[in-house]
């Protein structure tokens, strides 16, 4: 005779006390979310809890340091160079997204019509991103190259527009303006494909309404696309944000900060003080006083673009 | 247990003569020695180490240490694993060390580098006096750098310096009507001139180079008498010595190719290679690029180039520095005797010779008898490196070495002052004040 198991007959059957732990939601809820956290742990809070400690200390390389308040952040506060590299961290951040923006947002609605060997342009166009942040570095070190730059070669001996080869990094300016056009080139793909993703969640119907009552091209951009892409735009703008104010390896690569500390980011700089000058407090005190500003630049931009109210359907007021 | 005696130091140096090259048997040969007992050191059973050091810069450099490195391995039994860092990683990868106590046993690192981690460091002295009475004495540079400031304490072996002497075209500055390299400052900016005038500029590196630049740039202000610190660590920049040597170099910049205060350490290189300056101050390296050129041309015009001493300026003695590759023993290590006997074998005679040989000149020794190796007179051209232990001075000239002068090393003091002044940013006045300010941060803090 066959026998079936009722559910009155599981229920009087006890369960284990380890099927009741996996049972029990609390349990559940640690158990999963324990790597992630333990993840965060060890690999960003540890450091940034590090950092912040040895912003208060004298630590040396190969040596423990004593508690020293705020002596480092007041030291470097009466550094020029530290001013230096915050202005230039400011300028950099600002002209580069300015710049990857304009481009990037060209860019993605170039590649949202249908252009022949499309795939084969995207394809390109992330090249700059694929490549390592040092290949780009050493390749615009060259291009730069007081002697042997190609773009030296084309405007003196093809174009004969120059009769002497460009300085591009020998001269504070230049060298500011050089290093933001080669964050500019390794940064647009980032802009362009993720603008590009979010140009592609736009209904079409909304364009095509648009057209039905009259809009021009641009009346479409400006009331259609720009709300449309707000959102996508404000996470890759505050992402862009954070990458360009916290570059290292272009300029270390390309100028080590010089001439006489005229390119140095506050990266390069915290770098410097704290790695090979061994001064690892200082060095912290460098690296935790651009918390601020990264601070502000992510309320800013989640405050300005993200929260407005007329992207759930509102106006501003 | 494997024992490493006194008897068996001797036996390794025997057995590796065995492996040598007959071109090294004779090199080994025209180095002196003088009788001395090396250290007992007992090998600690089933001891392994692990080596860091910088990457090769000449071929010959890593495939002589790594056949010295196997040679150990076979005569004591201790396996010995050689990692190569990338230069400028060398000295985060030591502090990594330092400061985790855990990592390679031994590192091969920079100049002031074991002085930044005197209490973490197993004291070599009876190593490093037995290989000075063994091999003629320690050069001055190397007792500097290789001893616990104000002690007698060896705290490293200073495995050999690369010097920064002037590489120049001979044909051009003939040319420039100079029948030899000059040998004092006023001689030099007129050559400067003179090959500027026929179109020959030189070029000296003024950026952010950690070799080249500082290279340049000490030897400049130290030509003119002036110095970052004294012996009692006191910042003495800002001075009329100072002055005068800022002075001397934006008359001297104004010879040079354009670009050079953007210039990285590859940058003379190439731009020597290419022809388009006549000199610049590097280690030998520059003139074996010539020499061993794949490119016909400019492997024809190695003979036209040639090193020479930086001239002398008012100070009156020789202003070169040296980049020194310095070797050190962490205290962490598990076999420290291992170690001991490790560096004591890549510094005899046997090992030494076929390293410094195969490096081309491009390290020289720290041990005076070492003078004596047929390196320096296979090519005469590559002889002026020779005396670089001998007559370099350490970057913090004239103070201690410490982790205050590495620190104002690595943040280019003396370069960014030396920068601002020859290309007219600053005043040599203005220069030398700003020196000073950013030196007292380190000194007084």
């Amino acid at each position: 005779m066959a026998m079936t198991i009722t559910r009155a007959d599981r229920a009087v059957v006890p369960d284990g006390w380890l099927t009741r732990l996996f049972d029990w939601k609390p349990f559940l809820v640690a158990v999963c979310l324990f790597p992630a956290i333990g993840l965060l742990v060890v690999f960003l809070t540890y450091p940034l809890g590090l950092g912040f400690w040895l912003a208060f200390t004298d630590t040396k390389i190969g040596r423990a340091g004593q508690f020293v308040g705020l002596a480092n952040f007041v030291s470097i506060g009466q550094d020029p160079i530290f001013w230096l590299s915050v202005g230039n961290t400011l300028f950099y951040t600002a002209l580069a997204t300015v710049l990857k923006f304009g481009l990037g947002l060209w860019l993605a609605l170039l590649l949202n019509e249908h252009v022949p060997f499309k795939s084969l342009i995207r394809a390109i166009v992330l090249v700059p991103w694929i490549v390592p942040t040092v290949l780009s570095a050493m390749a615009f070190w060259w291009i730069y190259d007081p002697q042997f730059s190609i773009i030296s070669y084309f405007l003196k001996d093809v174009l004969h527009v120059r009769t002497t080869n460009v300085d591009f990094l020998g001269s504070p300016w230049s060298a500011r303006l050089s290093l933001i056009a080669a964050n500019v080139w390794r940064g647009i793909p980032f802009v362009a494909i993720s603008l590009l993703a979010g140009l592609q969640t736009i209904s079409v119907s909304l364009y095509e309404a648009a057209m039905l009552d009259g809009a021009s091209a641009w009346q479409r951009f400006r009331h259609v696309t720009v709300p449309m892409l707000m959102p996508v735009l404000s996470v890759v703008l505050t992402f862009s944000v954070l990458f360009t104010f916290t570059d290292f390896q272009l300029v270390y690569a390309i100028t080590r900060g010089g001439p006489v500390n005229s390119t140095h980011l506050m990266a390069t700089l915290a770098f410097q003080r704290g790695i090979p000058g061994g001064q690892l407090g200082e060095g912290a005190a460098i690296a935790v006083a651009m918390i601020p500003f990264l601070v502000a630049a992510t309320l800013g931009s989640y405050f300005g673009l993200a929260r407005r109210k007329w992207q759930q359907g509102g106006r501003d007021d | 247990m494997t024992r490493f005696t006194r008897r068996q130091t001797l036996g390794l140096g025997i057995g590796a003569a065995a492996l040598a090259s007959p071109f090294g048997q004779a090199a080994r040969a025209a180095v002196p020695t003088a009788d001395a007992t090396p250290p007992k050191i007992d090998i600690e059973s089933g001891a392994s180490l692990r080596v860091l050091r910088p990457a090769k810069f000449v071929p010959g450099d890593e495939t002589a240490f790594n056949a010295n490195t196997k040679a150990f391995t076979e005569a004591t039994g201790v396996q010995v694993k050689v990692d190569y860092q990338a230069w400028e990683d060398l000295r985060p990868q030591t502090a990594v060390t330092a400061n985790t106590g855990a990592g390679p046993d031994v590192v091969i690192g920079w100049t002031d580098d074991p002085h930044l981690y005197t209490d973490k460091l197993i004291e070599l002295t009876d190593i490093a006096e037995y290989l000075g009475k063994k091999y003629g004495g320690w050069y001055p540079l190397a007792e500097r750098l290789g001893k616990h400031f104000g002690t007698n304490n060896w705290i490293a072996i200073p495995l050999g310096g690369t010097g920064g002497a002037a590489v120049y075209r001979a044909g051009w500055v003939k040319e420039a009507g100079f029948d030899a390299f000059p040998k004092n400052t006023d001689d030099f900016l007129k050559m400067c001139q003179g090959l500027q005038k026929i179109g020959h500029p030189v070029g000296f590196t003024l950026g952010h180079a950690v070799g080249d630049a500082n290279s340049f740039c000490h030897w400049l202000v130290w030509a003119f008498g002036g110095h970052m610190i004294d012996e009692a660590q006191k910042v003495t920049i800002n001075s009329k010595q100072t002055i005068e040597a800022l002075k001397y170099g934006k008359a001297l910049y104004e010879t040079f190719v354009p670009g050079t205060q953007s210039w990285l350490d590859p940058s003379n290189n190439k731009a020597m290679l290419a022809g388009e300056i006549a000199a610049t101050q590097n280690g030998v390296s520059l003139y074996n690029s010539f020499k061993n050129a794949k490119d016909p041309n400019i492997a024809a015009l190695a003979a036209d180039v040639d090193n020479a001493r930086m001239p002398v300026g008012p100070v009156g003695f020789g202003t070169e520095t040296a980049l020194v590759v310095n070797s050190m023993i962490f205290k962490h290590t598990a076999y420290p005797n291992a170690a001991r006997a490790y560096l004591l074998y890549l510094m005899e005679v046997e090992q030494y010779d076929k390293w410094l040989t195969a490096s081309l000149g491009y390290w020289a020794h720290p041990l005076k008898a070492y003078a004596k190796s047929d390196v320096w007179t296979i090519d005469p051209k590559v002889t002026v490196y020779r005396d670089t232990m001998q007559d370099s001075l350490w970057l913090a000239y004239k103070g201690p070495v410490s982790e205050k002068s590495a620190a104002v090393v690595a943040d280019y003091v003396m370069v960014d002052m030396v920068a601002a002044a020859c290309t007219g940013a600053s005043t040599p006045e203005d220069a030398a004040a700003e020196a000073e300010r950013r030196a007292k941060r380190y000194y007084q803090g």
